[in-house]
């Protein structure tokens, strides 16, 4: 690795500079400028409707497939715009894996459900796929419950399992940067922390964005801390500060459970 | 009130029986008047038999059943690969202003009445195969092409609409997996809409088998075994359309018998079809 590259490295993986999005007339992020490190694990909160998942679907351009879509300023990922002509679309996705707020299930086996992503990639080795596939499970912290029945359909996993599958799915495909979309907004207590703490698990090889509509949850992450409301970056900051000391009088009231 | 209500729940139980009685009255009229002749000449030799010859008592159907089966076959290996490609540019890709006019199009060509199908292909298709590609012009090939395009509409409408109930999660998953759209269809969207796809093709095949006019006036109706798609064909419903008004006797029990067959292979048809979806759906 030369110099350079290894500035780089240590320099930021995401970067948005002054960056818009708008369906249609309406603005849903407006003028954003945040930078994300690689290796980080960021929470952004914020009340339903304030651009979150807009911001994480630009990351990955799930955004383009609404029609009357588009940006204003620069959205990079290790300094290229994802929005520049000469992204590869598919690749930027493979890197860029999302998690989404209700875990889906493809309608196929567990195995095949993580299996998937590398074999889309070409891989077919089937001891390759087998090896590829414990290892995501086991990342996921699902392989002990799941490894006797991998051939199950997967939609008979529980809530939580099958968000933990979705993140396996994410993992298999070795993917820089992992996004999660309120991850565990539709499960029980136990599941969400399961999930939680697998976070900090994960973060030491993959730079994660999640998104929270939970003032309580991003405390409980504790982590690096950005709150959007509106479209608009109010702060950022560690949660320690931003739940302690917050600077904006909208960032006290949304942690202080005055709104949201 | 509540005495409206049990006369409602009346009134609707007799007209659904009604149509009930009215298929029952059907069936057991084509029995009756089918079955002496069957019982008869033997099923077997009135099934298995080549030649159809009513002024010397001959009775064999088995020209028909091919002629109905390589007909309806034909149709299905042209309407069905068209009919899917079409729905899914139409459900997955085309742009939403595009994909109204062109379903639009094909919901027009259901509303063609099949007579006139059949007025363009006896003056269009015909020759064009006579000239082009050789036999009478009036063959299977005629025949299948014409159907093959009757059914388009029904198997188009009903993938489209299978296609838009397939979860959007599905798509948004296979997509942030980095899969390309032709990915997400064939991996994702085409199995999950596989048992839909199942009975388009069954609801096809019924129109196929079925239809008469636009048959009659391109196959060329020959009662002989036909040994290639070239050659004239005639099907178990154009047996009776093109007899049955002057048949009498025997003649007449003939036909009421080939409707007899006509009605069990459906029937068989429906049944394997149901198996078919059924073992489908995981």
């Amino acid at each position: 690795m030369s110099e350079t590259e290894a500035a780089q490295d240590r320099a930021c993986k995401i970067s948005a500079r002054n960056f818009s999005f708008f369906y249609g007339e309406h603005c849903a992020l407006r003028d954003i400028n945040l930078e994300i490190k690689r290796n980080q694990l960021l929470t952004i909160m914020g009340p339903s409707g304030s651009g979150k998942t807009t911001f994480l679907r630009s990351l990955n351009r799930l955004g383009d497939l609404i029609p009357g879509t588009r940006h204003e300023g620069s959205l990079e990922i290790d300094g290229t715009d994802v929005y520049s002509p000469g992204v590869d679309v598919a690749d930027l996705r493979r890197r860029v894996g999302m998690v989404f707020a209700l875990p889906v299930a493809l309608p196929m086996s567990i195995f095949n459900n993580v299996a998937h992503g590398p074999r889309m990639q070409g891989i077919r080795h089937s001891k390759k796929l087998e090896k590829i596939v414990e290892k995501a499970l086991r990342d996921a912290i699902l392989w002990d419950e799941v490894k006797d029945r991998l051939s199950d359909h997967a939609s008979r996993l529980s809530g939580g399992q099958l968000q933990r599958l979705s993140i396996a799915r994410v993992l298999a495909l070795e993917p820089e940067i992992v996004l999660l979309d309120e991850p565990t907004s539709g499960l029980d207590p136990i599941s969400t922390l399961k999930i939680e703490e697998l976070l900090w698990e994960l973060v030491d090889r993959y730079t994660i964005v999640l998104v929270t509509h939970n003032p309580l949850q991003g405390a409980r992450i504790d982590s690096e801390t950005a709150f959007l409301l509106m479209g608009e970056l109010v702060e950022t900051g560690s949660a320690y500060d931003i739940f302690t000391r917050p600077k904006d009088k909208r960032t006290e009231d949304y942690v202080s459970g005055k709104f949201g | 009130m509540h005495n409206k209500e049990t006369l409602i729940q009346w009134l609707l139980a007799t007209v659904a029986l009604s149509a009930i009685a009215v298929l029952a009255l059907i069936i057991i009229f084509i029995f009756k008047e089918g079955s002496p002749v069957i019982a008869r000449l033997g099923l077997a030799k009135f099934i298995t038999g080549t030649k159809w010859s009513p002024t010397r008592g001959m009775f064999g159907i088995l020209p028909m059943i091919l002629g109905s089966v390589w007909v309806t076959l034909g149709a299905l290996l042209i309407g069905v690969p068209m009919g899917l490609a079409t729905a899914i540019f139409l459900a997955e890709m085309a742009p939403p202003g595009a994909s109204r006019i062109l379903k639009f199009a094909i919901q027009l060509l259901a509303g063609i009445p099949s007579v006139v199908f059949g007025f363009i292909g006896l003056v269009i298709l015909v020759p064009f195969i006579r000239q082009w590609i050789g036999g009478p012009g009036f063959s299977v090939l005629a025949a299948a092409i014409v159907l093959g395009i009757m059914i388009l509409p029904t198997i188009v409408s009903v993938c489209y609409d299978v296609f838009k109930a397939v979860p959007e999660a599905y798509r948004e998953g296979m997509l942030a997996l980095g899969a390309t759209r032709w990915q997400t269809i064939k991996m994702v969207v085409l199995p999950a809409a596989k048992s839909g796809i199942i009975a388009a093709v069954i609801l096809g095949m019924g129109r196929a088998i079925g239809e008469t006019m636009a048959v009659i006036m391109v196959a060329g109706n020959a009662t002989k075994i036909p040994v290639s798609p070239l050659e004239p064909v005639r099907t178990l419903t154009s047996n009776i359309a093109l007899e049955m008004g002057y048949a009498i006797g025997e003649h007449r029990e003939a036909l009421f018998a080939t409707g007899i067959v006509l009605f069990i292979i459906i029937a068989l048809l429906n049944t394997l079809a149901r198996i078919v979806a059924r073992s489908e759906k995981v």
